[in-house]
């Protein structure tokens, strides 16, 4: 690594040739104000609030995207340079709907908070404005192209990393408007709601459905009895909504809240996810027999199956028949424990709290549903559950530690791991690695598939057996994997997909973080931080452990893979037309 | 090889096309037949002559008699009369009469002779679809030198020697830029061509591939030998197909004499030229947009560096000239740097083509040297304004340019004076305006465009120009105010100092100079709510002329909005507040008993 020599704002410093401008800047405790940037993500210049002047360049430059060279000199904070910032930011504003106090992102909004730095106190430049119509047709992703400040993330998000283009800009100059091809809807496109456009989005522009109201009226329903139950993720993450530093697991905290908002019961989604390993372990097992259709791919994130039934119905035979954790749960609730509690299934609501605006789509899916009930009813995210803990009034970061509901008042370690990428590779290896050796592992944690690369591979030698698994999140890198697999170059037995890269923990329901962290903060190692700390706290951290998960198979699922376990635990898939007549 | 005694060269350029050029080809080949003259006499379709007003153009060799404005029915005429009888056509001859500033004949007016033709020296001479014919005149002779005589290095050298400046817009060197391209170490590189005109009024790109477009073939072979690429892109706008059917075949033709592909001319250099159509938008004609939509994407631009010459095309080395810049590079190698430098001026050597157009004689296409005063490209090669009327401005560079005022009709045509004057050079255009323009309405014009062709990716293009244009149509249509000016300037500043790319960088410019050299007429619409130039409908007031009016009524009864009032014995009256300044009343009248104030 070569250092050149830059001098920024009279101070000189030294600085790895491939720096750009901007993280010279940051070296040099210089803030250049960036809007459209998003490290890694989105690096186009476009939106020219960070310009600089460059000594002997004829205009100003976007510093995001300038690269370093020796002896530049760069001056951040000239009249010239603070009257174009300025200007722009104005233009920006004239054409932005700005009913602040009524957007989803206020107070957490990226162009609001510029205006306040830039202190913009009038627009000199209001005119005319772009009047589209709300696209929340989708259960899960609103788009309001009235907010849309044209930035870009979403798209080099959903196109670049994600590799889907299902949003992308449509005409052209002042009529630009970022969505769907043919001006369609999310709705009617290959879109697959994992809601990772909305994570980057610096305004109100793409935001979840909101289903807090639901939600609040079923729990002020007397007639309704309403459980909550939360995904791994959510703990990892639900702190930073209360401004707790980022990896701060608080689910002691989460279900004390949970509590207060009214819900009858809480659980956790957890002890479900060590439901999922029993079954996908045994489905592993089956499917290692002769004639098993390998590789077996995993089905709990939703994102993941909806992506595949637009592109990879060919590979459907392969993904596994479970359900996701969260509608196993939703089903069990609505038949084991109504049964238990001489409940009519019609008067439960069960109301998951996720990490994920696909699963508002999931739990919409007729096949997860028992006798006309659905499995889930309401699916709020990690984001929608911070709304209503304020709209509470609670005072989070103050609370208690409390436990999960009984009878569900325990989840394996394994589970918790769930909402990181690997998490449920590991979770299934610390099972099926004891089922297949007859004997206890000596060490239950598999680092090989654990942390942020794309495509994570490896051989888990077994008694009788190399396990040849693979673990990929991000559907950009899973394209690359699943491109190998229908080619039949790749001889994987176990594959783990998450759509959103590094798992649940990064899912497009949880919490918002403006660029000027998610550019400099690696959150995604910080939220799995969490996750494994909880899991190498836990007494019990693998699934087939859990004495509760015994027990119900002994009292009421008989065995993994039963027809009983099928009924409720199972479902299948379909393929998808990308853009629907 | 049949031999002819005499020669009929009939322009098939887009613009004598489109007035019937190919109907006249036709029937000259019927007349001929009928006179027995198909042995005799041949029929060359050659690319434009410049001279478009006067089109269609034939042109008679071995006289070089030119025919101007010629009708199909005039060809009987012709070929009994000339060709026939070898009596020239009196009537149908090119009479070459300007008009000077005092608005009489203007003798010194001469649009040929008075012009220097490097970029375009075979249009109108050769048939550009006959590499035979373009190999007759020096063509593909500079290739052959090249490859056989000179290393990269030196071709380089001499590009640079000759100080061609790029015919596109910014007037970057071309032998440097291809020097950093040459600099770079890359398995592939490529060479492209700008062939994307969208200047509103530019076509001598056009015209150089529609009737030269071999010489851009040849160029970009020798760019390409330069900078050690082996692939070259020509990215030209669909709307052009008499071009791109004749780059087709020119490529085609090429390709079959062995002067592009593989071992050209046995010395082991392959060269392969594709083309790719484009859609027409003006963004396109930015580099780095060209080269995304080259590759298939959304054509728009990206922050520079890194420069083409280092990542362009696919990411790989890659130079990029337009078509004008391409056909001077032949030249140069043949004739040599030193010989290119007395052309023009110190700073910009060599040529430049300007399409000439809006209010002038001779609309069309002149190429002169470096330096030329605007008054010698309007007066005496375009022929002066029409209908006497005065020489106000000229707009440059199109909607990147600006005008220049009849005040600097005497400065030198340069890339930097023109720069100082707050225009550019831009591709050539050269629209002239006389008094009945009104500047503000141009500069709104040029805004629309601007606006129409922004890509949207950054904010100052995408909403700023936006913004500038509303103000403007808000002071075209009176209800402007002062402040509005300031705006204006504040906008136009920033959007200049903001933008992404040169469009952007350059929107405001039409403003900017015609807020520098006309302010006055924007007060006027602003203080005084008054089109100088009588041109913004919302300032005019129709009003009836009692002393002329003769009370016929025809005015009434044709006025749309019923607000015109009189009877036989009084004079008419006009509703102001009723009327909705759409000038039936004006055009009806016969008795010119209503003015426009």
């Amino acid at each position: 690594m070569s250092l050149v020599k830059v001098t920024i704002d009279d101070k000189e410093l030294s600085v790895p040739e491939e720096y750009t401008v901007l993280q010279a800047a940051r070296e040099a405790k210089i803030n250049i104000p960036t809007l459209c940037f998003l490290k890694s993500v989105n690096e186009i210049g476009a939106c020219r609030i960070c310009l600089v002047e460059v000594q002997g360049a004829r205009s100003l430059q976007a510093a995001c995207v300038l690269p370093v060279s020796e002896g530049m000199v760069v001056y951040t904070h000239t009249p010239e340079v603070r009257e174009a910032r300025k200007v722009t930011l104005e233009l920006i504003l004239s054409d932005h709907d700005r009913s602040c106090l009524t957007c989803n992102r206020h107070g957490n909004c990226e162009l609001q908070k510029l205006a306040e730095e830039f202190n913009i106190q009038e627009l000199r430049f209001e005119r005319a404005t772009q009047k589209y119509r709300l696209d929340d047709f989708s259960p899960s992703v609103v788009r309001d192209s009235n907010k849309c400040i044209l930035c870009r993330r979403c798209v080099s998000m959903c196109g670049q990393k994600q590799k889907i283009s299902a949003i992308a800009v449509n005409a052209r100059g002042f009529h630009s408007i970022i969505g769907p091809a043919f001006d369609r809807s999310l709705a009617e496109a290959p879109c697959v709601l994992c809601g990772q456009c909305i994570n980057v989005c610096p305004v109100g522009a793409l935001r979840e459905k909101d289903d807090t109201d639901l939600v609040w009226q079923a729990i002020e329903d007397p007639t309704k009895h309403v459980i909550v139950q939360t995904a791994p993720a959510v703990r990892a993450a639900l702190g930073e909504e209360f401004g707790m530093p980022i990896g701060t697991p608080v689910t002691g905290k989460m279900v004390t809240a949970l509590r207060r908002l009214g819900f009858a019961k809480v659980f956790d989604t957890d002890t479900a996810a060590d439901l999922t390993i029993m079954e996908e372990g045994t489905e592993l097992l089956h499917r290692l027999q002769p004639g098993g259709v390998l590789p077996l791919i995993t089905s709990c994130s939703p994102g993941w199956i909806k992506y595949m039934e637009h592109n990879y119905a060919d590979l459907i035979p392969n993904v596994s028949s479970c359900k996701s954790p969260h509608t196993m749960f939703g089903a069990l609730l609505k038949n084991y424990y109504a049964e238990q509690n001489q409940l009519d299934p019609k008067d439960i609501v069960v109301v998951s709290v996720m990490p994920c605006t696909a699963k508002k789509f999931e739990a919409k899916r007729p096949e997860l549903s028992t006798n006309g009930n659905p499995d889930v009813d309401i699916v709020i995210t990690t984001r929608e559950l911070g709304k209503m803990i304020r709209e509470a009034h609670i005072n989070f970061v103050d609370l208690g530690e409390g436990n999960f509901d009984h009878p569900f008042p325990t989840a394996s370690g394994a589970a918790h791991i769930f909402g990181a990428s690997g998490g449920v590779m590991e979770a299934a290896l610390r099972t099926v690695a004891e089922i297949v050796n007859g004997e206890e592992l000596q060490d239950i944690e598999f680092h090989e598939v654990r942390g942020l690369a794309g495509i994570k591979e490896a051989t888990i030698k077994l008694k009788g057996i190399d396990l040849k698994v693979a673990v990929t999140s991000g559907l950009g890198n899973a394209q690359v994997l699943l491109e190998k697999i229908r080619a039949g170059e790749a001889d994987y037995h176990f594959v783990e997909i998450m759509a959103c890269h590094g798992g649940c923990i990064n899912g497009g329901g949880q919490p918002i973080q403006p660029s000027s962290v998610r550019s400099w903060t690696n959150l995604k190692e910080l939220r799995m931080a969490a996750l494994y700390q909880e899991d190498s706290k836990a007494t019990i951290r693998q699934s087939h452990k859990n004495p509760l998960i015994q027990a119900l198979y002994q009292d009421y699922l008989e065995e993994p893979g039963s027809k009983k376990a099928h009924q409720l635990l199972h479902t299948h898939y379909q393929a998808r037309e990308n853009y629907p007549e | 090889m049949a031999i002819y005694r005499a020669h009929v060269l009939v322009c098939a350029g887009t613009g004598c096309a489109s007035s019937n050029s190919v109907k006249i080809m036709e029937a000259l080949e019927a007349e001929l037949s009928l006179q027995g003259l198909e042995q005799e006499v041949q029929i060359v379709k050659t690319g434009c002559f410049g001279l478009c007003a006067r089109g269609p153009i034939v042109v008679v060799y071995p006289e070089g008699a030119m025919y101007a404005n010629v009708r199909v029915e005039d060809v009987p005429l012709l070929v009994s009369e000339h060709l026939l009888k070898g009596r020239i056509v009196d009537g149908l001859l090119l009479k070459e009469t300007g008009i000077d500033e005092t608005g009489k004949e203007n003798e010194n007016s001469e649009f040929f002779s008075r012009q220097l033709r490097i970029a375009l020296r075979n249009c109108g001479i050769i048939n550009p679809e006959n590499i035979e014919e373009y190999i007759a005149y020096d063509g593909y002779q500079a290739l052959a030198k090249v490859l056989t005589e000179m290393t990269p290095a030196e071709v380089i050298t001499e590009i640079q020697a000759s100080g061609l400046r790029g015919r596109g817009g910014a007037g970057f060197p071309t032998g440097i830029k291809w020097g950093f391209a040459a600099e770079q170490v890359a398995e592939q590189k490529y060479v492209c061509c700008n062939a994307d005109e969208g200047d509103p009024g530019a076509f001598m790109d056009r015209s150089v591939l529609e009737g030269d477009p071999h010489s851009v073939v040849e160029a970009m072979a020798i760019a390409a030998y330069a900078i050690g690429a082996n692939e070259g892109y020509v990215y030209i706008r669909a709307e052009y197909p008499i071009a791109v059917k004749r780059l087709k075949i020119a490529i085609k033709q090429a390709e079959s004499e062995g002067l592009l592909g593989k071992n050209i001319f046995g010395t082991g250099f392959d060269f392969e030229l594709f083309i790719r159509l484009g859609a027409g938008a003006f963004v396109c004609g930015e580099e780095t947009a060209l080269m995304a939509s080259v590759e298939g994407k959304r054509g728009e631009p990206r922050p520079r560096p890194p420069f083409p010459a280092v990542k362009g095309l696919w990411e790989r080395p890659t130079i990029l000239n337009n078509v004008e810049t391409y056909a001077n590079i032949p030249v140069i190698i043949n004739k040599g740097a030193d010989w290119f430098r007395t052309i023009g001026t110190e700073s910009s050597p060599g040529t430049k083509v300007f399409a000439v157009g809006g209010k002038i004689n001779n609309t069309g296409l002149v190429e002169v040297p470096m330096g030329t005063s605007m008054r010698e490209v309007i007066y005496n090669i375009g022929g002066g304004i029409p209908n006497g009327k005065k020489f106000k401005a000229a707009q440059t560079g199109g909607p990147s340019g600006g005008c220049i005022p009849a005040s600097h009709i005497d400065t030198p045509i340069e890339y930097e004076t023109l720069i100082e004057l707050g225009s550019m050079m831009g591709s050539g255009g050269l629209i002239v305006m006389d008094e009945d323009t009104c500047m503000v309405d141009l500069a709104r014009f040029f805004l629309e465009f601007t606006v129409e062709e922004s890509c949207g990716k950054c904010p100052p293009c995408r909403i700023g120009t936006k913004r500038m244009l509303e103000i403007l149509q808000k002071i075209t249509e009176g209800r402007g105010e002062i402040a509005d000016l300031e705006q204006l300037e504040i906008l136009a500043k920033n959007i200049k100092a903001a933008s992404l790319c040169g469009l952007g960088q350059t929107a405001p410019n039409p403003v900017l100079s015609t807020l520098r050299y006309f302010r006055d007429e924007y007060e006027a619409h602003v203080l005084e709510k008054r089109c100088p130039a009588g041109v913004c409908k919302s300032l005019l007031t129709y009003s009836i002329i009692p002393d002329s009016c003769r009370s016929c009524g025809l005015c009434a009864k044709n006025c749309p909005a019923d607000c015109i009032s009189g009877d036989r014995k009084t004079p008419f009256v006009i509703d102001q507040s009723k009327c909705i300044k759409c000038g039936t009343c004006i055009i009806k009248c016969k008795f010119a008993a209503i003015e426009l104030v």
